[in-house]
């Protein structure tokens, strides 16, 4: 096993082996549930108004990733999802674009030719997304398709059955291919938290991530119940801070899936605010992977600057 | 940069009025005593006048006191006096806000905490105790326990409605009447409990509240038919009360000080163990008497704690009480304010590290940054003498054996926190602390249902739970 980047000497010393590897994930703090989950709910009591508001919801518009992972999708449903992320209020230009577009691998090359100069990224999920039951080689073709495509961003997913049963090794080694594959792509690595459940195993997760390469964590793939939850994203927010603790990187994080309004994207970001810190305030550091949420934080930023609501027939539904 | 924009809680909620009486047999009186002046402890404003009682005032409210318990309050099933006792848990959740806003107020502590935390558990407390009053012939002490009488108790300004709560619902539960002094910086929302009291329609004489200083709980601990005296408050005036009591008949428990020892083992859970440092020591401005002022970490992980405890600690928001995203408010007093001002300069005269935040302090009022001492040994005053403020002594330790020296080697016994994953060191700690609530990996949790009190100077009795019944009925 090899290290992607130059890290520290422990860091390094971690992923030398499989053995190496599996001590320092089972070496980490465990994660006390009734503490995160505490933490957690008290920070989801944080109470942001007025200008304060205004910001978080500009922040939080600037940091979505707009997406569509349906079977029905079509070509037509991603190009007026690539027109809503270059202007999502057409009658507000001032409203700032989204972050990127997140699409299936077929759908990227239709999202990049109307994305071209807009400063959108173009995300594709890859690696057999969503369940990542597939043959490496397969992996490997449908990362190297996407990034083919126009992807500057691959959300790729990791074997969680390996990982359940500890093939520690085997998820670093196809973290780490599917980061070579990527090339200059960013790559976005989902842990599926879901089939995860504990959050023990979430931060080992996290750090299996960041030690092979990612450059962002992300939560869930949006087909597993539960999805995005903010004890998790706390988890994963600490993880992140550590690593720039022990090697100055950083890292982000992505909670996708199950974030729909304003309200408990502000709870996320107070918690990117408070545990990584404001530095991760940042869409190079934090996405919200969300189709929903969107209009909702549009809504919400009409009645900041009207004083009144408006209501869902005045944004577009696509 | 992402600044919260104040959100402050409107004081108009508190519904403040100019001046409060006293309540004595069912009816808001004028003290005879020398009226008091309330303060905002975040602006020094005066908040309102509060008529204080004189001794012919304490002796008035125990007389009536007597008089409902002989004629009303002790005859009455038990099932009739839960009915009064749910009425007044659903007022004070009716009136949930109002309470809060004048807790936050008159005491100084973030409203987040007496929204969430005072006012409900006050609740709750009256939920639980009804519920026993019943039952109490199944609680343990025989078929049908009988009541003490007239109850005197003496409250502090920390927790100024909890702490009545605490102190009136079992009270009540068991049979007994009450004659109860709020702490003389905190008396409104123990008035504003009073006029639930008397909107709930309780007899009148069963509950009295007179505020009033240090002179008024000692007439009320001395009189002569008061049968059960409940203190919670400093080890010195317990000592007093103590030596005052000793050769009467009179039924007494004491909840004092504290130096409780937060316990961290290098296999904790390393982030909510922060958690619960932070939450040990600076929740409700560290005046808690079971706060875990003493954090005892193992050698060869604080350096790494330390970090992360200061990083975590400098998030902390300092401010205005009202302010919803206060997680530090104001000190209580001036009195207490200069305290701890002396105790952490004595810190730094005796050779510990100090570590203030440096996050910004209102210009007025009375605040203290929140501060960490490293570097500190059992001898020095930081780790054996009760700060009762927002300072926190850190200690190490290499060994089980020495975690438990170093805990338990403290005049008091109240509190402890055990911080590991390992469930039978756990159970091996827990047996071997001297103090009358262990919390593992997590601190500061408070439930009726789970009795609380101390050893050695911390106090004796129990309250809460079935356990803490015992403190009212004659058994």
């Amino acid at each position: 096993m090899a290290a992607p980047t130059t890290l520290p000497s422990a860091l390094a010393d971690a992923t030398r082996d499989e053995s190496s590897l599996r001590r320092f994930l089972h070496g980490l703090p465990g994660v006390d549930q009734v503490g995160v989950e505490q933490r957690a709910a008290g920070l989801g009591t944080r109470s942001i108004k007025k200008a304060a508001k205004l910001h978080a919801i500009d922040l939080a518009i600037s940091m979505v990733d707009l997406t569509t992972l349906e079977g029905a999708d079509t070509h037509g449903k991603v190009r007026s999802l690539a027109a809503k992320a270059r202007r999502p209020d057409p009658e507000r230009p001032d409203v700032p674009q989204v972050a990127a577009v997140c699409v299936y691998p077929d759908m990227v090359k239709t999202a990049a030719d109307d994305l071209v100069g807009t400063g959108i990224n173009v995300a594709s999920v890859a690696t057999a997304f969503p369940s990542g039951r597939s043959t490496m080689d397969i992996k490997l073709a449908d990362t190297r398709f996407a990034v083919e495509q126009g992807a500057s961003e691959v959300d790729m997913v990791i074997d969680r059955g390996a990982f359940l049963s500890g093939r520690y090794g085997q998820v670093f080694e196809e973290i780490v291919e599917i980061k070579q594959a990527c090339g200059d792509a960013h790559l976005k690595v989902i842990l599926e938290t879901g089939e995860l459940v504990t959050y023990d195993n979430v931060r080992r997760a996290s750090w299996l991530a960041l030690l092979a390469g990612g450059d962002f964590i992300k939560t869930s793939t949006g087909k597993v119940q539960p999805a995005a939850t903010l004890p998790v994203t706390h988890v994963m927010l600490q993880a992140v801070k550590d690593w720039k603790n022990q090697t100055g990187e950083l890292r982000g994080v992505k909670p996708a899936g199950g974030i729909r309004t304003t309200k408990d994207a502000i709870k996320y970001l107070v918690a990117v605010h408070e545990v990584a810190g404001p530095e991760w305030l940042d869409p190079n550091l934090f996405r919200f992977g969300a189709s929903t949420l969107l209009n909702d934080l549009l809504m919400q930023r009409r009645t900041q600057l009207d004083g009144h609501y408006s209501g869902p027939d005045y944004v577009t539904v696509d | 940069m992402w600044e919260y924009a104040p959100a402050p809680e409107s004081r108009d909620i508190a519904d403040l009025k100019p001046a409060y009486k006293m309540f004595v047999d069912g009816k808001f009186v004028e003290g005879t005593g020398e009226p008091l002046k309330t303060i905002n402890p975040a602006t020094e404003e005066v908040l309102a006048e509060v008529s204080t009682a004189s001794e012919s005032d304490v002796d008035t409210a125990v007389k009536a006191a007597r008089k409902a318990y002989d004629r009303v309050w002790s005859k009455m099933p038990g099932s009739e006096r839960a009915k009064y006792i749910y009425r007044i848990a659903r007022q004070i959740q009716e009136r949930g806000r109002e309470l809060a806003v004048l807790e936050s107020l008159d005491n100084g502590k973030p409203i987040k905490e007496s929204r969430d935390t005072d006012v409900p558990t006050a609740a709750s407390h009256f939920f639980y105790h009804a519920g026993w009053a019943d039952k109490l012939g199944y609680a343990g002490y025989g078929p049908d326990p009988k009541p003490l009488g007239v109850a005197g108790q003496v409250i502090p300004w920390n927790f100024p409605l909890l702490m009545a709560a605490w102190k009136i619902a079992p009270a009540l539960a068991c049979g007994n009447t009450v004659v109860l002094k709020p702490a003389e910086t905190t008396p409104l929302t123990a008035l504003v409990l009073a006029d639930i009291i008397q909107q709930c329609d309780l007899p009148p004489g069963v509950v009295n509240i007179i505020p009033g200083a240090g002179d008024v709980g000692a007439a009320l601990v001395g009189h002569e038919d008061v049968n059960k005296v409940a203190f919670t408050g400093s080890t010195d005036v317990g000592k007093v009360i103590q030596g005052q009591l000793a050769g009467t008949n009179k039924k007494l428990t004491l909840e004092l000080g504290g130096k409780a020892a937060n316990i961290v083992f290098d296999d904790a859970p390393l982030d909510q163990a922060v958690e619960g440092i932070v939450n040990g020591i600076f929740f409700n401005q560290g005046h808690v008497c079971c706060a875990g002022s003493r954090l005892l970490v193992q050698e060869s992980i604080a350096d790494e704690l330390l970090e992360k405890l200061h990083a975590r600690v400098s998030t902390l928001r300092v401010g205005d009480p009202l302010d919803k995203n206060t997680d530090v408010g104001a000190i209580n007093s001036r009195e207490q304010l200069t305290k701890i001002q002396e105790l952490t300069a004595s810190g730094e005269a005796e050779g510990a590290t100090r570590w203030t935040s440096s996050c910004p302090l209102p210009d007025k009022g009375f605040f203290f940054a929140p501060t960490v001492f490293s570097g500190v040994s059992q001898a020095m005053r930081i780790a054996r003498e009760e700060i009762f403020g927002p300072v926190l002594s850190v200690l190490t330790f290499r060994t089980p054996e020495e975690a438990v020296a170093k805990a338990n080697n403290t005049p008091y016994g109240l509190s402890a926190g055990i911080w590991t994953e390992k469930g039978s060191r756990i159970l091996w700690m827990a047996q071997r602390m001297r103090a009358g609530v262990v919390w593992s990996n997590t601190f500061n949790r408070f439930d009726p249902t789970a009795p609380f009190g101390g050893y050695q100077e911390s106090g004796f009795g129990r309250e809460g739970g079935r356990t803490g019944l015992e403190a009212y009925l004659d058994v």
